[in-house]
């Protein structure tokens, strides 16, 4: 029973996936693109070479991280969709203290993580405690710290840590704040065991201590966590604590796990987005936490094929986030393929 | 209480205005214009809620139809017929979501998450494949829609529009049979269903009607008043409409007067940051964050004990 529910959620991801690059397809036909050519070029940048293997891990880091963030909101029964701002956030704290501390190395590199993890947790603990509060819908709250994160951001790096020598950017991070490039020529950092270990000490925090299964309890069954005694507002504050820190974590890690820039653009493009497509992976990843680790790997082969997209088929890399929404959109009717099998027998 | 706060925060931002020396039309005229796309969108969520369908996809809409209200104008060399083609995507969204929501039962959360996305990815490739440029498009002076001034105060066509339609809105939801149906569709869709009413098409009609009105608010930003589009043209303007219906609890002309107080925060914004003497103090960084602190300070303040209809977001099965 197990199995076959699992192999069902399994098959419900593909099946999305599938719908997403139709009518990925479909957007590029009609702009007179070739789609063969466009899939071909994507999937020979993403894993052609092991170099391009390392930059699609190197793309899955923040994924997972900005992924998990949403899928243990979904988990307690929340959306918390604040993971973009909070991510910000980190990502600034990791350049202020990596930047401005001069530590032995180890120290550094661990001072500026915990910071970016400390900073967004507190981030997202307002629309939190909003919700727990005052019943303030946690999209609106999220979606409007993350503008005002934007903001906040922006100022801070422009009046007060910009680099003095390019207007442009942060200050960058010293040497010995930066995580250790695992492979000469590529910008896969050791930064991708934090990652993928902040996702395992979660699973085991969800099904293997009391207060994870009470939280999934209230996230699957509100009324019988009612019954239970399971307090609401324990959960709600678990879950967006256990998210803060990881997209903190994924802010950081793009700024001080990700050669070469070791800095923090003043239009945060380094980061710019991610959160919004680890919607997408927490989805595709049924909202596990180890589901999510391998969607990240999709996604991450997504982003870093489209770029060679781009320059080899002339498509436009930003219908790649197009195809995230189709296939989140695809995930939300579970009925599709049920509905679609007897739409065909008819 | 709704009313008073209304009218509280009314003289705050007037008091604030004046001891700073901002111009009192000024901030009244572009918080018309601001006010204008959340009226639109946050009424026409409003009757999609009150039929049991909850979309949080209206950023998306607001996005995409900006962009696409400006393909049209320059289509049909046409800055009305851009308007249009504005209104049409919007309802065209609302009907794919409406056949998501009601005959695939979807997650109605999740598939609005997905038109936000979608949109966030669609409109840069958009801006890509047809202008060639990255993220804006400055919409020709011909095809622009503009305000016109009735005793020296400039209103805007659309926001007049808006009016009248959260007016109408509230005529229909309250006074008309459909309206009747469109209710019962979200409280007691059973009860409907044995009326003989297909709660289907009620559904269908509420999210046909809240693209369109959501669409129209979309193109209304980009043609009628900024004259231009960027990829972040809605900037949260969608999920501020959404604070809008849960300050209204449901009622069209309460989230008229929502939309009016964000439009107003919108407009005092505005007129910081042009204000020479005010500008050069505050940097605009902390100027663009007054319409999200509002919206957080109204939704945390105001929150409704109104009850929100009990069927809304669920979809209906036929037993």
């Amino acid at each position: 029973m197990k199995l076959s529910s699992r192999a069902k959620a399994v098959s419900q991801s593909f099946f999305a996936i599938i719908i997403g690059l139709l009518i990925g397809s479909f957007l590029m036909i009609i702009f007179g693109f070739n789609p063969i050519n466009a899939y071909y070029a994507l999937f020979v940048g993403a894993f052609g070479t092991v170099t391009d293997v390392l930059e699609t891990l190197a793309f899955a880091v923040p994924l997972m991280l900005t992924g998990l963030t949403f899928a243990v909101g979904v988990r307690a029964g929340l959306f918390n969709i604040g993971s973009e701002g909070q991510m910000y956030l980190g990502a600034l704290a990791a350049v202020v203290i990596g930047g401005t501390l001069d530590l032995p190395f180890g120290l550094g590199v661990v001072c500026a993580t915990l910071a970016g993890a400390f900073v967004s947790l507190l981030w997202s603990l307002t629309p939190a405690i909003l919700k727990v509060t005052r019943g303030v819908h946690e999209v609106i709250s999220t979606i409007m710290f993350n503008w005002i994160a934007f903001w906040l951001t922006t100022y801070l790096i422009v009046y007060h840590f910009g680099d003095p020598t390019s207007a442009e950017r942060s200050i960058r991070v010293l040497p010995s704040s930066r995580y250790l490039i695992l492979f000469e020529g590529s910008t896969l950092t050791t930064v991708i065991f934090v990652a993928v270990a902040y996702c395992v000490l979660v699973y085991f925090i969800l099904w293997g201590t009391k207060v994870g299964y009470e939280l999934r309890v209230e996230g699957s069954n509100p009324d019988a966590g009612r019954y239970a005694g399971v307090k609401v507002w324990k959960t709600t504050l678990l879950a967006f604590m256990l998210g803060g820190i990881a997209s903190g974590l994924a802010g950081a890690s793009q700024i001080i796990g990700r050669p070469p820039v070791w800095s923090f653009y003043a239009t945060l493009g380094n980061v710019a987005g991610l959160g919004f497509d680890g919607l997408g992976v927490a989805l595709i990843g049924r909202n596990h936490p180890i589901g999510v680790i391998a969607a990240s790997i999709f996604f991450g082969a997504l982003i870093q094929g489209s770029r060679y997209m781009q320059y080899n088929a002339g498509v436009y890399f930003e219908l790649v986030r197009a195809i995230t929404g189709i296939i989140i959109i695809a995930l939300s009717v579970p009925e599709a393929i049920t509905v679609l099998r007897r739409w065909v027998k008819k | 209480m709704r009313i008073a706060l209304g009218a509280i925060s009314l003289l705050i931002v007037f008091g604030i205005a004046g001891i700073f020396g901002l111009d009192s039309k000024s901030i009244l005229e572009i918080g018309l214009l601001a006010m204008t796309p959340l009226a639109l969108t946050s009424v026409g969520e409003v009757v999609n809620e009150k039929a049991g369908l909850v979309n949080i996809g209206l950023e998306g809409i607001l996005l995409i139809s900006a962009i696409l209200g400006v393909v049209g104008a320059e289509f049909f060399n046409n800055g009305y017929f851009g308007l249009l083609v504005g209104l049409m995507s919007g309802a065209a969204i609302g009907f794919v979501f409406g056949i998501l929501s009601i005959y695939g039962r979807a997650d109605q959360v999740i598939t609005g998450i997905g038109i936000n996305v979608f949109a966030l990815g669609f409109i840069p490739y958009l801006f890509m494949v047809i202008w060639g440029v990255p993220g804006i498009r400055v919409v020709p002076a011909e095809l622009h829609v503009p305000a016109f001034s009735i005793f020296l105060f400039r209103v805007h066509i659309v926001t007049i529009i808006a009016i009248v339609v959260a007016l109408f809105s509230y005529y229909m939801l309250n006074m008309t049979p459909l309206g009747l149906r469109i209710k019962a569709a979200g409280e007691q869709p059973t009860a409907l269903d044995v009326a003989g009413v297909r709660v289907d098409r009620i559904r269908l009609f509420a999210a046909i009607f809240g693209g369109a009105l959501c669409g129209l608010g979309g193109s209304f930003m980009s043609i009628g008043w900024f004259g231009s589009a960027v990829k972040e043209i809605s900037a949260g303007r969608g999920f501020i409409a959404l604070a809008c219906v849960v300050f209204s609890g449901l009622e069209p002309l309460l989230a008229l007067a929502g939309a009016f107080i964000f439009g107003l925060a919108g407009g005092f914004a505005t007129t910081i940051a042009i204000t020479p003497g005010i500008k050069e103090t505050i940097p605009f960084y902390f100027v663009n964050m007054i319409p999200y602190i509002t919206t957080l300070f109204v939704v945390t303040v105001a929150i409704g004990k109104k009850r929100f209809p009990k069927e809304s977001g669920k979809p209906y099965r036929r037993e």
